[in-house]
């Protein structure tokens, strides 16, 4: 079975820790709760999903922290990464 | 719990036992290299800092390289100078004496030039390897030791494994009455308020957010996104997103004691305990201050893997990424990905990792020192003049 693991129960994402593709129905592990996500796109070990759908402008939570921003809605089961997550710490280029 | 190591006159243990060559500017850095090559069992510092630098560049160059110097791991050093510098051989050869351990400098424009310099030089490192072979080791406790820790080439794997296995070696370190310095100031980028719940003072906590600002604003100064930057293409490669996910996972890597002091950048911590050292993430920078605030031993965790040295302190790489396991078996100390896989707890790994460093003090050679890798990189934020 394809893993992966919460790192704290406030987090909206999941990371990977077996290469998946879509429609692969994923065990994650949350502290000792097991629950299955279907995956939605080909996704690379250690990249992380959705596990709650994520509205443009929301904030993304790993380790019960926030580590980022939406640029775009994201769906349950897809790709959180770079291409529609952004910093709010370190950025020289925002006025 | 005992260890061995070599006991030196100021009262510190090293656990390594080499003589150093080190240039005092990079414009001696040629004279180095050729008596290293003559003398092969002497270890080259050369570097690319020691003039042209403004004030606290400079400061801190001299520091680094004076603390360098006075790594336990060091039993004797011959600095070598070029004579026209602002970081003199004299200066570095009087700040590493303090130790009271085998000290000369040679001066290449008041000896006479290269030729000059050669023989004299050969002469020092001569009788320094000659005596230094002659120290044995002596039972001694873990309050002797400075370990270091750095994370890089970081991934997704670091957060869950190998960084909080790490903190749980770290922490056995301290409360054997030992020092831990861990460092790394834009990993702690939007993981700062964590860190900043477990400080010894309020000023401790005050120090750390100087620290972090200050670097932060150094990145908004330069008009760009720190990504890209950090999280470097490797990072993101791995699936780290931004750098608060970065630093969340890194911070991990210090374990969970009180944080008693925040250090400049290779500065030798006073007391014993958790430190942590100010410092760029880039891995060559961040080893040599590490080695120069007195870290005899340094823990590696790394997700995708790094050949990465230090010459002075033998470097303990740990990874939670399986692949990176198998794939640079020849770079990995030890292979926490168990974790990763499910099949282990933290707190065994950790446990291995501690294992490790105890063998590695007791003299086992680390993959890096097998291979010989390792460089000197100091920290230089301004211009060169």
């Amino acid at each position: 079975m394809k893993r992966a693991i919460v790192m704290d129960p406030k987090d909206n994402v999941a990371t990977l820790l077996s290469d998946v593709d879509k429609n692969d129905l994923v065990q994650v592990r949350t502290g000792e709760e097991l629950t299955d996500v279907r995956i939605q796109q080909k996704i690379q070990f250690g990249h992380k999903f959705a596990m709650e759908r994520i509205d443009k402008g929301e904030k993304v939570v790993k380790y019960g922290e926030v580590i980022g921003k939406a640029t775009q809605d994201i769906q349950v089961g897809r790709h959180v990464h770079v291409h529609n997550v952004e910093s709010f710490r370190g950025r020289g280029d925002l006025p | 719990m005992k260890i061995s190591g070599y006991a030196r006159p100021d009262g510190s243990i090293g656990f390594r036992n080499h003589i150093a060559i080190l240039s005092s500017v990079s414009c001696a850095n040629d004279v180095s290299l050729r008596l290293g090559r003559m003398y092969p069992n002497a270890i080259v510092l050369t570097h690319r800092q020691g003039c042209g630098q403004l004030g606290s560049d400079k400061d801190q160059a001299a520091r680094t390289l004076a603390g360098l110097g006075k790594n336990p791991n060091i039993a004797g050093v011959l600095v070598v100078g070029m004579g026209c510098e602002s970081i003199t051989a004299e200066y570095l050869a009087e700040e590493i004496s303090k130790t009271k351990k085998m000290v000369e400098y040679l001066v290449v424009l008041d000896e006479g030039g290269l030729m000059a310099v050669l023989p004299k030089g050969a002469k020092f490192l001569d009788r320094m390897l000659h005596e230094a072979s002659q120290i044995k080791r002596v039972p001694c406790g873990l309050e002797h030791l400075t370990l270091g820790i750095k994370c890089g080439l970081t991934d997704t794997t670091s957060g869950i494994s190998s960084n909080p296995a790490t903190g749980i070696a770290a922490d056995r370190v301290i409360e054997s009455g030992g020092t831990v310095i861990f460092g790394e100031t834009p990993e702690v980028i939007g993981a700062e308020h964590i860190l900043a719940k477990r400080v010894a003072s309020p000023e401790v906590g005050e120090k750390l957010y100087r620290v972090v600002n200050a670097c932060e604003e150094r990145v908004k100064a330069s008009g760009m996104d720190i990504r890209g930057a950090n999280p470097a293409p490797g990072n993101i490669a791995g699936g780290i997103t931004t750098i608060e996910e970065k630093s969340l996972g890194a911070i991990k890597k210090g374990g969970g004691k009180t944080l008693q002091g925040v250090l400049g950048y290779g500065e030798i911590p006073e007391g014993k305990g958790l430190f942590f050292m100010d410092g760029p993430g880039r891995t060559p920078e961040a080893l040599t201050g590490l080695s120069g605030a007195g870290a005899q031993i340094i823990i590696f965790s790394t997700g995708g893997g790094s050949p990465a040295g230090s010459l002075v302190s033998p470097v303990i790489k740990v990874t939670g990424n399986p692949r990176t396991a198998q794939r640079l078996e020849d770079h990995i100390d030890v292979d926490v990905s168990s974790i990763t896989k499910g099949e282990d707890t933290l707190e065994k790994a950790g446990k291995r990792i501690f294992q490790e460093l105890l063998n590695v003090a007791a003299g086992k050679a680390t993959k890096s020192e097998t291979l010989g890798y390792g460089m000197i990189s100091i920290w230089n934020i301004g211009p060169h003049m």
